[in-house]
């Protein structure tokens, strides 16, 4: 699994690097980006669900890997 | 260097907005039918929104007044995510509903920018603030705010009842932003008043309501040419000197922006503040279990802001149209309530409780799209140390008076009177 924002969608709420702060971090103006490739370590999992069940925006996603 | 005249004249002479809008009748009084006939600024209202907002969701989900020249209120999570997004059709040039509405000239920069603003001026103008605002930035007034709440509980020894509005949510917020713009912070006591004739003097007359406003744009003016004679490391040098197209920003712009980082900056989260303590208070489980797991705090104050969101923002709908089911006027008011949003059962699972430990919460109290409160992660960084504070200095704390809690009239909404026992 890895996470994706949809840099369209996203307009820097922060739930996601609040939430799970290993897998996402803050720009320079406070939207949201994927840290490294995105790729969900094993028991980060949880963290990746809340933190796409918690964007207002519905930015982020979480799909497998292909 | 050349000397910045772009302040000597006060810019407010030369326009002639306020004689080009457009002025509605004031009507005050009972609402006879929330459906047909609402008012945000009575007193049923402010003292218990919900159930109202709840029984239009219902039977009316997009209500109707003739006051303020006509206006919509929305309560569904869908239609205030709808408006909140289409940027083409609801104009922001005014966000907050009154009896006067600016001239559609004033598109799309408005008069507080970017909260005024329509794109494609808005990104631009947001663009100069994000920085300030970033999780990181906002970081560096934690230290400061932390002593500053502790200092507010110092000075309630001896003392057995406190107004937790008046004697500390109010202040935290006052200090936080006067310290980013570069204010003295004795100056707390007139952004009450600031606040106060801004977003509760809607019903004053209109002549009234301007030389209210006036205050607040002069004591702004003084402060800008306050640091126009001594620069410093603060938001208000950073706007008198910050650049857009290649110029430095008018006159107007920065004087409006200022005014936007100081009323947004405190009202909205001294409600906050002060709604998530009055629950506390009057929830004894709820306050018992945030003490014994203090971990909790992160889901309890995301959800203390979906249930007591205080920002009503307001739009201007820009040309008539048959939208969601009702015919709207092009000049049309809407209340644009993310409480009512916060609280659509079809959006939230029990919505109407307050779940401390909510794990999915995907509230609009900070807006949706692209005006999303610039000021987001600094409220939380204030809610947060706020209520850390207070339950770690004061763990055991009931309502004084349950008749004596009063609640802001209009678009922010939170307690103004809370008085709390606290020994």
């Amino acid at each position: 699994m890895k996470v994706e924002i949809n840099p369209d969608l996203c307009q820097g709420h922060g739930r996601c690097y609040d939430l799970a702060p290993g897998l996402f971090g803050d720009d320079d103006e406070g939207y949201g980006q994927v840290l490294g490739d995105g790729a969900v370590p094993p028991g980060k999992e949880q963290d990746a669900r809340l933190a796409v069940l918690n964007c207002p925006e519905h930015a982020v996603e979480l799909v497998e890997k292909g | 260097m050349a000397v910045d005249d772009r302040f000597t004249q006060d810019s407010r002479e030369t326009g002639e907005d306020e004689v080009l809008g457009t002025r509605s009748e004031i009507i005050t009084g009972p609402v006879s039918d929330w459906a047909t006939d609402f008012s945000h600024l009575e007193p049923e209202w402010s003292a218990d929104p919900y159930p109202i907002q709840d029984d239009l969701r219902q039977r009316c989900p997009i209500a109707h007044t003739g006051r303020f020249g006509g206006a919509w209120l929305p309560t569904r999570y869908e239609d205030v995510a709808a408006i909140a997004y289409d940027t083409e059709r609801f104009s922001s040039r005014s966000i907050i509903l009154s009896n006067f509405r600016p001239p559609r000239e004033l598109a799309p920069i408005g008069g507080s920018p970017p909260i005024s603003s329509d794109p494609p001026f808005h990104h631009d103008a947001r663009k100069l603030l994000l920085p300030a605002f970033t999780k990181n930035a906002v970081a560096r007034q934690e230290p400061a705010t932390r002593a500053f709440c502790h200092s507010l509980v110092d000075s309630f020894a001896g003392r057995d009842v406190v107004d937790a509005a008046y004697d500390y949510a109010q202040h935290i917020p006052m200090r936080v932003i006067a310290n980013m713009l570069g204010f003295p912070p004795e100056d707390g006591p007139q952004f009450r008043e600031f606040v106060e004739d801004l977003l509760e003097g809607i019903n004053l007359p209109p002549d009234e309501r301007i030389e209210r406003v006036s205050r607040l744009f002069d004591y702004l003016l003084a402060q800008v040419n306050d640091h126009l004679d001594q620069p410093r490391d603060d938001l208000t040098t950073y706007l008198i000197n910050a650049e857009l197209y290649g110029n430095k920003l008018d006159p107007s712009h920065v004087i409006g922006t200022m005014a936007l980082l100081l009323i947004a900056g405190i009202d909205t989260t001294w409600s906050a503040i002060g709604a998530s303590l009055w629950h506390l208070a009057k929830t004894p489980g709820d306050r018992e279990r945030l003490v014994a797991e203090p971990g909790l705090l992160p889901t309890a104050t995301e959800e203390f802001l979906r249930a007591y969101a205080p920002v009503t923002m307001a739009r201007l709908v820009k040309e008539d149209m048959h939208w969601h089911g009702v015919d709207m006027k092009a000049d049309d008011w809407i209340l644009l309530s993310f409480p009512a949003a916060n609280r659509d059962p079809a959006q939230f699972d029990q919505a109407a409780e307050v779940v401390i430990d909510r794990q999915v919460n995907r509230h609009a109290a900070f807006g949706l799209g692209i005006h999303r409160c610039v000021g987001s992660h600094l409220a939380r960084m204030e809610l947060r140390v706020a209520l850390e504070v207070w339950l770690d200095r004061i763990p055991a704390f009931t309502l004084a008076d349950r008749g004596a809690v009063t609640w802001s009239a209009g678009q922010i909404r939170g307690p103004r009177t809370l008085p709390l026992r606290i020994g």
